[in-house]
């Protein structure tokens, strides 16, 4: 009996000539598959087909992204909302630049393999190329090694594309400590000597954000905050002028490239939330009639 | 070639990953990938450690050499630095004072120094929530008020005292809040920008696998 692989691979044979290299591999993969999979066995079977919901939602929401991105490549206006947090970005490193006075950027105190962190490394890049513009002093502490390596990098690249490789310090990004508490009691310090006019928190904070955020107010920076942790989220719109609520962190990239493909992205996303917009509210009319069982299994995921 | 091998391998690792979920670890190859990367950032991670070391030591033994104002903190990071890490790296058959063990300096330093400091940051947070819940709570605006009332109603709520003095106005008043306020505008707010933020953590992997985003590689 032919697997599911097998099958996908002659469908896609029969569909178009040319399969690019990376399906093929993706192929390979499945096709090594020991397990048989048919549609009529479920149990036992390689592929997971409790989450075979999930699945689908993935297809869509990927559909979603790249129909919108392709649009923004023929050229279709894109309104996208404006997001005062992510202008404001602009704003603060000028007031540093008139007072003389350096940018703190935290990426918050995660690895790089936390999505937040990526998004953070992604607006450092945007912050360098003001910074190195205007020559504004940059003060990035970070907790994790890897993060070093990929803020050095991209501070460094941002420099170099400015042509202002003599005002770039392989200090302004700095290992400081890898204690969540000893990271923020030295931060702390820093923001207390060296008084940075601005501070930007962008990433995955805990515990610390409101000790950050506090001190920050403390020393009279402009504060700038963004995260996607909505039990964070109190404490920096108490303690910062601005901040970015969970989706804004990861739209920040693609807001400040104003580059129609990453912009296409947004607009998928968007769509995608009117869908479960929808969605939301079908279940809330079935559950109320008490006819909802069917359609909350739908949504499960093992 | 700096910028296409990283996009590949991204598209690779997350092509990879995103699909191995929806197979079953024990039965396919696909599926138990996604343990295996783990363990290869575990060894990366362990490596790029040095250079979280080289930059530490760079940046302090330069501030103490010019000066810089507050050198003493520096200073002293370069000691700590130095004194921890140190005899913990040397083997303990040599003398138990070295390793990590139980009695090592190094377990005699995390015990009486590091975890005290620690929990010392950790206690200031409360006068921290004070100080940034007194700028917060000041009723300035319709929405300032609604603020400060609710979350006046909540702190007591939690506290035992203020319970007791909640159910003498009706025995119902704290259920009332727990099913309203947290259970309800609460939850649903929370609920709204978490569907929100995982969406754009969606979309942002999807635009690093495609490799549509590379601005975290220092590309605009």
């Amino acid at each position: 009996m032919m697997n599911l692989a097998e099958s996908l691979s002659i469908a896609l044979k029969k569909k178009s000539k040319k399969i690019p290299v990376l399906i093929n591999v993706l192929l390979f993969f499945l096709l090594s598959f020991p397990g048989s999979v048919t549609a009529d066995d479920t149990t036992g079977s390689a592929f997971r087909y409790e989450r075979l919901n999930a699945l689908v939602i993935v297809v869509v929401f990927s559909a979603a992204v790249l129909l919108y991105t392709r649009w923004a490549r023929q050229g279709r206006p894109l309104f996208v909302r404006k997001i005062p947090g992510i202008d404001a970005v602009e704003e603060a490193v000028g007031r540093a630049t008139e007072m003389g006075k350096a940018v703190l950027f935290i990426p918050g105190l995660q690895e790089l393999d936390d999505i937040e962190t990526i998004a953070a490394i992604s607006i450092l890049g945007r912050v360098a190329r003001i910074t190195a513009q205007y020559e504004t002093p940059l003060l990035v502490p970070v907790r994790y090694p890897l993060v070093l390596a990929a803020g050095q990098e991209v501070v460094e690249q941002a420099y170099n594309e400015l042509g202002k490789q003599d005002a770039y310090n392989k200090d302004i990004v700095r290992y400081v400590a890898g204690e969540q508490m000893a990271f923020t009691s030295a931060v702390n310090g820093l923001m207390m000597r060296e008084r940075p006019a601005a501070n930007i928190f962008m990433g995955a904070f805990f515990a610390e954000s409101l000790l950050l955020a506090e001190t920050g107010n403390a020393a009279g920076a402009i504060q700038i905050a963004g995260t996607a942790r909505p039990e964070q989220l109190p404490f920096f719109i108490a303690a910062c002028d601005y901040t970015l609520m969970g989706e804004e962190l990861y739209a920040a990239s693609s807001y400040l490239s104003k580059e129609p493909l990453m912009l296409g992205g947004l607009k998928g996303q968007d769509f995608i939330k009117i869908i479960i917009v929808l969605l939301i509210l079908v279940g809330v009319i079935l559950v109320s009639l008490d006819i909802g069982d069917w359609y909350y299994k739908l949504f499960e995921m093992a | 070639m700096r910028t296409t091998i990283p996009v590949i391998i991204a598209f690779l690792s997350g092509l990879v990953l995103a699909v191995s979920i929806f197979f079953r670890p024990e039965e396919t190859v696909i599926g138990r990938i996604e343990p295996e990367l783990l363990v290869w950032v575990t060894i990366i991670g362990g490596f790029t450690l040095f250079l979280g070391a080289v930059s530490i030591t760079r940046v302090n033994y330069n501030a103490v050499r010019r000066l810089k104002k507050g050198w003493v903190y520096n200073l002293l990071t370069l000691v700590s630095v130095f004194v921890m890490a140190l005899p913990s790296l040397l083997p303990a058959s040599w003398s138990p004072l070295f390793g990590d063990a139980e009695g090592s300096i190094y377990d005699w330093l995390f015990q009486r120094l590091d975890k005290p400091m620690m929990a010392t940051m950790f206690g200031m947070l409360a006068f921290y929530i004070a100080s940034a819940a007194y700028r917060a709570f000041r009723a300035r605006s319709a929405e300032a008020t609604i603020l400060l009332l609710t979350a006046t109603v909540v702190m007591l709520w939690r506290v035992p005292m203020g319970e007791a003095l909640l159910r003498s106005i009706n025995p119902d008043f704290p259920d009332w809040i727990n099913t309203y306020v947290m259970n309800g505008v609460n939850m649903a707010v929370q609920r709204g920008i978490i569907i929100g933020a995982a969406l754009g953590a969606a979309s942002m992997s999807l635009r690093i696998i495609l490799g549509i985003e590379r601005t975290y590689m220092g590309k605009q």
